[in-house]
């Protein structure tokens, strides 16, 4: 309470383990340096390096602009062919002579997936990130931490195909309990038929969200300075007090953060949803049954390669729409962090 | 420019395996190929690039082990990226040939006629055959009999257990278990589903209203990846049914349903019924164009109705000359009775010499 109100002590300017970065082109070089020294040949190396650094970050908005501009262009035939309203058609019929073809199907099914890996995966991350930085055995955190990184690094086809082989029968099974039991729920409508579901496509993509963020947390949470730790526990604060008046406050930007980047993975995945996932172009809260969603990037790796000219272009399109949710969810974080930024003193 | 670099999507490269077997002279293939003109392998030199259709991959791979172990120096790559990408990179000139489950449409033939030159012709040819299976997962049941009606309404939802009247008087001395049908179909686009659909909406109109296309349009059922896909998901679960080409089925040992077309007895997929079926397939193509239009409603004794036939889109000239020569080469071993007759080892059907003999002579007229 009044503790998280602390300001942290020793701020550090960098932004530590905080998604992207702001940080910009070197605004904190060698400020406290005196400038007295040869005027030409260190200025040359500074003006350098701001240069190197300034255009990298060009280059990056240049490569965004030129995907941006790349996925107009090629989407504006087919967006001028459809005889459906691109927004607000369920259907996918994109090859046919009279293409029809809308996202709404497509992006509910993207939306509710990534979310529902998102509530999974999100308490269970966090948890796992305050274990290894406030919790473990000192020896044990390191180890942990090399193995939740290496869980990141698995290719997604082969989570795809854990999903589908192994995963898909105990999701049948837990999905026909649920439905036996609080099938009133609207979620869990169900006519017998179960797995390669929604549900089953959220799990898998939970699993694979979860490294990310809680690595990512983990970062934050081992650089909460150990004064506001400290003065926590000082004024009588139990271990789990000083994690929610300390840890949490000072890094809830971080974890919003982290968050984002795993949703942002969560929207784009492609081959491990299209594995595991049946899909349908309807709209449909019965996340228990096969084909009732579908996500865009799945679509597209299952459409591709049977396309024809329109049909290609109208996949581009929906790609155009995920680059769009995509970029929308991640101002939408920037924008949260910024806004907390002033109430965390230092720490952005 | 992107259309080169979706090649990479789904690279298969064929090629560059055969090559070891090159001291093989040309005059042996010729004797053992016997029976047909065309079949003395007139080597060409050089390389092509080619791709397309997944359907007719494995054929490619045969074709292309066995042809470069004939003729020394030739590299024929075949990329199996999908039909549409296949008849694009055609147009584009990324590819030299392509293979296709369907015939350039009327939208693609003058881009396709343009890519051949001024005064160029895009021609289809078809090469190879896959029958489509409808194969099931039912505990101790061998042989089940269904006809077109009654898979629209499996693939539609309509038929929800396997004792359903419906099923039942088409097998009137099975005993059919009270099992929920889980209808498997393709979740990605394939010539397959497109294929199978037009066969439903042939052989039964009224129960199939949502037509063809390689994506699947029925309502309801699960969807899995691929043909190995739907297979494995058949044969893990009882109750199961889905369509397939028939190497897979067979593959897995799984049964494959007899269907009723409407003959005087339900028709068992072999190649002299499939042979039948393409006999009767009408050719719409003119001169050495052959694209076939296939009969999927047929009612022809001992004709089966379900499969797929795949082309060569190719230019019938305007191609670059030592390209040109490469691909006559390699198509005139393809067509010849020796090409197709490999084919039946990897669960295609070699075309009926009827048809055969039309190809082989279109291929001799490339130029």
């Amino acid at each position: 309470m009044s503790l998280g109100s602390l300001p942290p002590l020793g701020t550090d300017p960098s932004t530590g383990a905080e998604a992207g970065g702001h940080s910009g082109a070197g605004t904190t070089v060698g400020g406290a340096l005196p400038r007295t020294g040869g005027r030409s040949g260190e200025r040359r190396g500074d003006r350098l390096f701001s240069a190197l650094s300034r255009s990298a970050g060009i280059l990056l908005l240049g490569i965004i602009v030129a995907i941006g501009v790349f996925l107009v262009v090629r989407a504006l035939p087919a967006l001028r062919d459809n005889n459906g309203n691109f927004l607000t058609t369920s259907e996918w019929d994109p090859n046919n002579t009279t293409p029809s073809f809308g996202i709404a199907a497509l992006a509910f099914g993207t939306l509710l997936s990534s979310v529902l890996a998102l509530i999974m995966a999100f308490p269970v991350a966090i948890g796992v990130a305050l274990f290894i930085s406030h919790y473990a055995p000192r020896r044990l955190a390191p180890i942990l931490g090399y193995i939740i990184d290496l869980l990141a690094a698995v290719p997604s086809v082969v989570f795809g195909l854990w999903g589908i082989y192994y995963l898909n029968d105990k999701v049948i099974d837990t999905s026909k309990f649920l439905a036996d039991h609080v099938g009133w729920f609207p979620l869990f409508g169900n006519d017998g038929i179960f797995g390669r579901s929604i549900f089953l496509a959220s799990i898998v993509l939970a699993v694979m969200i979860l490294p990310i963020i809680a690595s990512l947390s983990r970062e934050v949470f081992l650089q909460v300075p150990q004064a506001n730790q400290e003065a926590a526990l000082a004024l009588g604060a139990t271990r789990w007090e000083m994690i929610r008046t300390a840890v949490l406050p000072f890094g809830r930007p971080g974890i919003i953060g982290a968050t984002m980047l795993g949703l942002g993975r969560a929207l784009g995945e492609t081959i491990a949803v299209a594995v595991v996932l049946s899909p349908a172009f309807v709209i449909s809260f019965n996340v228990l049954e096969p084909s009732k969603g579908v996500t865009i990037a799945a679509n597209i790796a299952n459409g591709f390669g049977e396309a024809n000219v329109t049909g290609r272009s109208a996949l581009i399109a929906s790609g155009l729409v995920l680059f769009a949710i995509t970029l929308v969810v991640n101002m939408i974080a920037r924008a949260v962090i910024y806004r907390r930024k002033e109430f965390t003193g230092g720490t952005l | 420019m992107s259309i080169s670099r979706t090649g990479l999507l789904g690279l298969v490269l064929v090629g560059a395996v055969g090559l070891t077997g090159c001291g093989s002279d040309e005059g042996n293939a010729a004797a053992d190929s016997g029976t047909t003109s065309a079949a003395t392998t007139d080597c060409a030199t050089g390389a092509l690039t080619s791709g397309g259709s997944s359907a007719q991959a494995n054929a490619m791979t045969e074709w292309v082990n066995t042809y470069q172990g004939k003729c020394a120096g030739t590299t024929i790559n075949y990329q199996s990226v999908g039909s549409g990408t296949g008849r694009q990179n055609f147009i584009s000139g990324t590819f030299d040939f392509a293979g296709s489950d369907s015939a350039l449409s009327a939208t693609e033939q003058p881009a396709a006629d343009a890519r051949c030159g001024a005064g160029g012709k895009a021609i289809n040819l078809p090469m190879v055959t896959g029958p489509i299976a409808v194969t099931y997962n039912l505990p101790n049941v061998d042989e089940v009999v269904l006809d077109g009606a009654t898979l629209a309404k499996i693939f539609n939802d309509k038929i929800a257990t396997w004792d359903d009247p419906a099923i039942k008087a088409l097998n009137p001395s099975v005993t059919l278990p009270s099992l929920r049908i889980q209808a498997f179909h393709r979740g990605d686009d394939s010539g397959t589903t497109d294929n199978f659909q037009k066969f439903l909406g042939a052989a039964a109109a009224a129960d199939w209203t949502t037509g063809a296309g390689s994506k699947f349009t029925g309502v309801g059922g699960q969807a899995a990846q691929k043909s190995d896909g739907v297979t494995n998901a058949v044969k893990s679960t009882e109750g199961a049914v889905t369509y397939v080409e028939q190497s897979f089925a067979e593959n897995a040992q799984l049964p494959i349903a007899q269907i009723a077309t409407g003959a005087s007895s339900p028709v068992t997929l072999s190649p002299e019924t499939v042979g039948k079926a393409i006999e009767g397939a009408q050719v719409t193509g003119t001169g050495n164009d052959l694209a076939l239009k296939l009969d999927y409603g047929t009612k022809a004794e001992g004709a089966y109705p379900i499969l797929l036939v795949t082309y060569e889109v190719v230019c019938e000239k305007g191609l670059a000359p030592e390209k040109a020569a490469l691909v006559k080469s390699f198509l005139t071993y393809t067509a010849s009775d020796e090409g197709q007759s490999i084919l039946e080892d990897n669960g295609y059907v070699g075309l009926p010499e009827a048809v055969r003999s039309k190809v082989a002579a279109s291929v001799a007229a490339l130029g």
